[in-house]
């Protein structure tokens, strides 16, 4: 099977998750031409691993996103079978709009993927898991640390192509910054605030141990709903962002159906609340019934301890 | 002129999903509503009519029940609505040909709708129409105005919150924005229940949706937690905290 990868960056350098992607194409065996929009990675994507062929893609459309400019560059040079890319925001627009372009169907946000295209993706936002059978050509998206990464110790041979594609959408001015922190659908350890938390003014609390912790900070609809502090980018849950860290802390949710659905996957979860009957214990690894205002203070002592040593 | 929005009708996010033979057992869902994110594209193309752009198309494409979040559509604004009818699951290419072809016939050169749905959570839908009708796309955008054959539109980018300017046409998808969405008055809601709804077959559309390549082999519920441990009071967070390290190896 020739596959083709789409890869990721972030902040001007390949992102980690290219290797997984490159990870679950070894898998399935066959060639793997690794694309690399912007050029942004693509010497470090041809170390990667089994990847045969990196492409370079440059020119000027890179330099801000746009979505058709972009799928219009990078389709003609997606050839194979399989085309795959991560399932985040952009990499799944770029995706469906060069499947869409090539007349192939894409299947979003997959998280294990084996060979006769047997593909397992959650649905409604994990209260329900499909499997699939896909028949290539077809365009895949895969989901972010559920795929092994591909080592490092290749020797893809690099290629540019220079491309002049017309933008069609202009960026007129910046008005917020993106948070400097990680972002909840990207971390291996995440720390959610509900309305348990009082006032917005008391996430600094989690900040805190987010800090400490590598950890992104996420939030309940319920907390985002109130507090226009809060942006819905930290949402987790149906309508949010659904997630599977290694370890997800609750703090001061109840856990409702729709914020189960985002996180009820993590690997390990512990949830702080001081409603003893609070849903949110019922799918816990952990559970401590306590006031935010009592646990909080101690974990972070703790845990500043535990990471010192 | 005018602006298509295009209305995907799921479960209501309240809703418990159960499975029966392998399967999603869609009879037991009680309350089935328009998708999340599609309300804001709905709400911003009631916006975009009541500042002077031409008529509100409303599209779904599904089953018969679909039909009912048409109705609601016009109880806030919607102009013409359009139900292109399909029973069975379709892959992303079927539905895109499916309301490309609707898109045309309303000849609207703007479409709205939202960044992905409840129920795949895929967002396949928005890009790839754009591509299929050689539109421009813009994602996640949370509002939009037009002036003149030009759009700008506020979205969440790479580096923040941005506003982009576009020409027309083009595809937006929409996130959850600072917008209030408007429940329909009485008035409204009695009007739209004598709205016509014009009905279209994929076969009407030129479509042929016999033969997909993504099949669904099966549903089933995720794996069940085993019951967790649980302590009182924070005077267990340490014993917590070497648990985390020790047992579950995540810190």
């Amino acid at each position: 099977m020739n596959i083709t990868v789409i890869s990721e960056s972030s902040n001007g350098s390949l992102h980690p998750v290219t290797a997984q992607l490159v990870g679950a194409a070894s898998s399935l065996g066959g060639s793997i031409t690794v694309i690399c929009p912007g050029g942004i990675g693509s010497s470090d994507a041809a170390h990667i691993s089994g990847v045969t062929k990196v492409i370079s893609v440059e020119g000027d459309c890179f330099e801000n996103y746009d979505c058709s400019a972009w799928s219009e560059s990078l389709s003609p040079l997606a050839e194979g079978d399989l085309l795959l890319s991560s399932s985040s925001t952009i990499g799944r627009e770029l995706i469906s709009s060069i499947a869409a372009s090539k007349g192939i169907p894409v299947v979003q946000d997959v998280t294990s993927l084996t060979g006769g295209l047997l593909a397992t993706r959650s649905i409604y936002s994990g209260k329900a898991i499909e499997e699939v059978s896909i028949s290539p050509p077809c365009a895949i998206s895969l989901r972010a640390n559920s795929f092994e990464s591909a080592g490092e110790g290749g020797r893809g041979e690099v290629s540019t192509v220079n491309v002049s594609q017309d933008v069609a959408v202009a960026v007129k001015q910046a008005l917020a910054k993106a948070s400097e922190r990680l972002d909840v659908s990207e971390a291996d350890i995440v720390i959610s605030g509900g309305r348990g938390m009082g006032e917005p003014a008391n996430f600094s609390h989690l900040n805190e141990v987010a800090d400490l912790l590598g950890a992104a900070v996420g939030a309940s609809r319920a907390a985002v709903d109130t507090w226009e502090e809060i942006p819905h980018s930290m949402q987790v849950g149906q309508t949010g962002k659904t997630v599977t860290p290694n370890l997800y802390i609750a703090v001061g949710i109840s856990g409702a159906i729709q914020h189960l659905a985002g996180m009820r996957s993590s690997k390990f979860i512990l949830a702080i609340n001081k409603d003893p009957e609070a849903p949110i214990f019922g799918v816990a690894d952990y559970g401590v019934v306590s006031t935010w205002e009592e646990a909080l203070p101690v974990l972070k002592e703790q845990l500043a301890e535990m990471l010192s040593n | 002129m005018g602006v298509a929005v295009l209305l995907k009708q799921v479960p209501d996010t309240t809703a418990k999903i159960s499975i029966s033979g392998g399967r999603v057992d869609e009879a037991s869902i009680t309350k089935w509503s328009i998708s999340p994110y599609d309300e804001y594209a709905l709400e911003n193309a009631i916006k975009l009519k009541e500042s002077g752009f031409g008529d509100v198309v409303a599209i779904t494409c599904g089953p018969s029940r679909s039909a009912k979040c048409l109705t609601e559509a016009a109880a806030v604004g919607a102009d013409r609505l359009i139900h292109i009818i399909s029973e069975s699951p379709l892959d992303s290419i079927q539905v895109q040909s499916l309301l490309s072809a609707a898109v045309k016939e309303s000849g609207c050169d703007v479409v709205m709708c939202g960044k992905q749905a409840a129920d795949t959570n895929s967002g396949s839908t928005g890009p790839g129409l754009a591509a299929s009708l050689g539109f421009s796309c813009v994602g996640g955008a949370t509002e939009v105005s037009m002036d003149g054959g030009v759009a700008s539109a506020t979205r969440l980018g790479p580096s923040g919150m941005e506003e982009v300017e576009v020409g027309v046409p083009c595809v937006f998808t929409f996130d959850k924005g600072d917008s209030e969405l408007r429940r329909p008055n009485v008035r409204g809601i009695m009007m739209a229940k004598k709205k016509p709804i014009d009905i279209f077959a994929p076969d009407d559309l030129g479509v042929d949706v016999s033969n997909s390549m993504v099949s669904i082999k099966s549903h089933s519920s995720p794996p069940e937690k085993q019951p967790g441990q649980k302590f009182v009071g924070s005077d267990s967070i340490p014993q917590v905290v070497s648990k985390l390290r020790e047992e579950a190896n995540v810190i």
